[in-house]
């Protein structure tokens, strides 16, 4: 009787155990796959005329110039607005309204944020600016992509500055340091790996969006720095020609789709290494 | 005399310049709240625009805009069943699928996997969780549709074919490009995030806990399924939630294999649409005030529903916070 209610237990428990190594197997497979794919065919187009020519007409050889200036100048505009915000949200959540209802208000609202769909916020800057302006612009995609840094620089910052022992500040603030000095000195030089490392993270994060910028930034097949017009971006690019029946192009798509994805790992990994460093210090 | 003299303006000096801090100190502490409440107005915004931009479909449609399925931009006659449908399908196919996938290997990863290779493969997870979703669409597109093609959906019509009810969900030629290949592609995509957050929330439970139900001879199974499940319930229906607000919001990996048919159909083999897949496909062609407005009610809807569920997923989550801090 006991005996059969041993094996019986051994037998789901062997049977569970089982089917948990081949849901990781199963998942770990398919990611695998998916990244070996994508260098595989991502690295057969990528040579040199990809970084200095522009996206050609169907048909012709070319390379992927205007997106990829057009996606470094977008995200890093859209960086250099929404880090600034994010930081000074971050802070005030984490230093002045630490316990308040607004700090956990915002807090609530920036995670929901955090993972709304992306689509909605490039809505949402057509509709406050593209629709106004009356033609589809850089800037607007700029907006679209600030808007999506936000969050993630606001909940890092939040995370980064509680790290920061209280002790620090009230060593600081026994001096007679005012509190923004406080802050500013001492907190945010504690948590300056953190600060970054959210930074960095948030870039991962647009580097790759392309929903927001498809009626914002809309694409523009020729080299344009200009604000006020059309941009070309990677994402939009590789949207445009995947879906095109040209060899030539989806080539290019793959190439493209090649290099987001390597700028976002490397991203990350320095994120995560910058991270790991501070806390063994 | 002019030594007094010196100490009242070096003492104003002094005065001055902690004016000047306090001045500086309010500055900050302003800025740093309308920073705050800009995170809000944010919200706010989106909200107020997407209503007012979709006022004149509503208008038009009114309740029949949520259970219509006609969508034909030439007589500008618009229902969003077709895609509302089509949103909630393929997460729900990426859900039953990524899931339990997910939970597997968190299990895994918290109870089966040496220590040493831990970090590895929860590190690869992580980083899998943040890579751009058009990437898991040109593969879908490229790689997995005709795979599906070829290998998967001729198995399932054949083997479903003449099996009552099952015969008209696995209806119709295999095309590759369909509702099913959909949610398989937004599972995997979800998956990294569902087996971290789950995770996350498994190395919550007290060792304490496992340990004592390890010492009564417990097996692997039954510490998992009588202590760290019931323990970590609400963290892990939250995670999962979390991962369901990201695929009903997905739009790349969505619009490269869904094959944008605005209608309703039985087959999850057959091409379908979503919210965010019509969006992207038709909101830089559409012509006219009517089809732009019931696009952006689409993303209305689309909205509310991701709120809902995302909101839900937080309070879940803070409410295990809370009980790890008690």
């Amino acid at each position: 009787m006991s005996e059969a209610l041993y094996a019986s237990r051994r037998r789901s428990n062997v049977i569970v155990m089982g089917l948990c190594y081949a849901a990781t197997a199963f998942g770990l497979g398919f990611l695998a796959l998916i990244l070996g794919t994508l260098f595989w065919r991502g690295l057969v187009g990528l040579n040199l005329a990809v970084f200095t020519q522009m996206t050609p007409p169907p048909g012709s050889s070319g390379g992927l110039l205007n997106a990829i200036m057009g996606s470094l100048l977008m995200t890093s505009l859209g960086v250099v607005i929404g880090t600034p915000l994010g930081m000074l949200a971050g802070t005030y959540m984490a230093e002045y309204g630490r316990h308040s209802r607004l700090a956990s208000i915002v807090r609530f609202i920036n995670d929901i944020l955090l993972s709304a769909p992306s689509i909605v916020i490039g809505l949402f800057v057509y509709e406050i600016m593209v629709a106004p302006m009356g033609h589809f612009s850089a800037i607007a995609g700029v907006v679209a992509l600030a808007i999506l840094v936000v969050p993630v620089v606001v909940r890092t910052t939040e995370d980064m500055l509680l790290l920061v022992p209280t002790s620090l500040r009230e060593a600081a603030a026994a001096l007679g340091m005012p509190r923004s000095h406080v802050i500013l000195r001492v907190a945010f030089k504690a948590a300056r790996a953190g600060l970054i490392t959210g930074v960095l993270l948030a870039i991962a994060r647009v580097s790759g969006e392309t929903a927001p910028l498809l009626f914002t930034s809309l694409n523009n097949q020729f080299w344009s720095s200009d604000l006020n017009a059309p941009m070309s971006s990677l994402p939009i690019v590789i949207f445009q020609f995947a879906l095109s029946p040209y060899a030539d192009w989806q080539q290019l798509a793959w190439t493209g789709a090649l290099l987001i994805t390597v700028t976002v790992l490397a991203l990350s990994i320095v994120a995560r290494w910058l991270g790991t460093s501070r806390t063994a210090t | 005399m002019s030594r007094s003299e010196g100490v009242e303006t070096s003492s104003r000096q002094k005065a001055k310049a902690l004016a000047g801090l306090r001045f500086g100190d309010a500055i900050f502490r302003g800025l740093t709240q309308t920073a705050a409440v800009s995170v809000l107005l944010v919200l706010s915004g989106v909200i107020v625009s997407l209503v007012i931009g979709s006022l004149p479909a509503l208008r038009m449609f009114g309740f029949g805009f949520l259970t219509s399925e006609v969508w034909n931009p030439v007589t500008e006659k618009f229902g969003a069943l077709a895609a509302i449908l089509g949103t909630v399908t393929t997460s729900l196919i990426a859900m039953v699928i990524a899931v339990p996938v997910g939970l597997g290997v968190a299990i895994f990863l918290t109870e089966l996997c040496p220590q040493w290779l831990r970090r590895p493969i929860g590190i690869a997870i992580e980083l899998l969780a943040g890579i751009p979703s058009i990437i898991y669409g040109i593969w879908g597109l490229f790689v997995f549709a005709p795979f599906v093609q070829s290998s998967i959906e001729p198995g399932l019509i054949a083997i479903f074919g003449h099996v009552p009810v099952f015969s008209s969900i696995f209806a119709g030629p295999p095309y590759g490009i369909g509702t099913l290949t959909a949610g398989f592609v937004l599972a995997i995509m979800v998956l990294p995030f569902v087996a971290s957050v789950s995770r996350d929330v498994f190395d919550t439970v007290p060792p304490v806990l496992k340990e004592s139900a390890y010492g009564m001879g417990c097996t692997k199974w039954e510490v998992v399924r009588r202590v760290v499940v019931p323990y970590t319930r609400v963290g892990v229906i939250g995670g999962a939630m979390l991962g369901l607000g990201r695929a009903l919001g997905e739009t790349m990996a969505v619009t490269f294999v869904i094959g944008n048919a605005h209608k309703i159909s039985a087959s999850i083999l057959a091409p379908g649409t979503t919210i965010s897949a019509t969006i992207a496909n038709e909101f830089t062609e559409a012509v006219g005030d009517l089809y732009t407005s019931s696009l952006i009610a689409l993303g209305l809807i689309l909205f509310v529903i991701t709120f809902l569920v995302l909101a839900a997923a937080r309070l879940m989550l803070m409410r295990l916070e809370r009980q790890k801090g008690a």
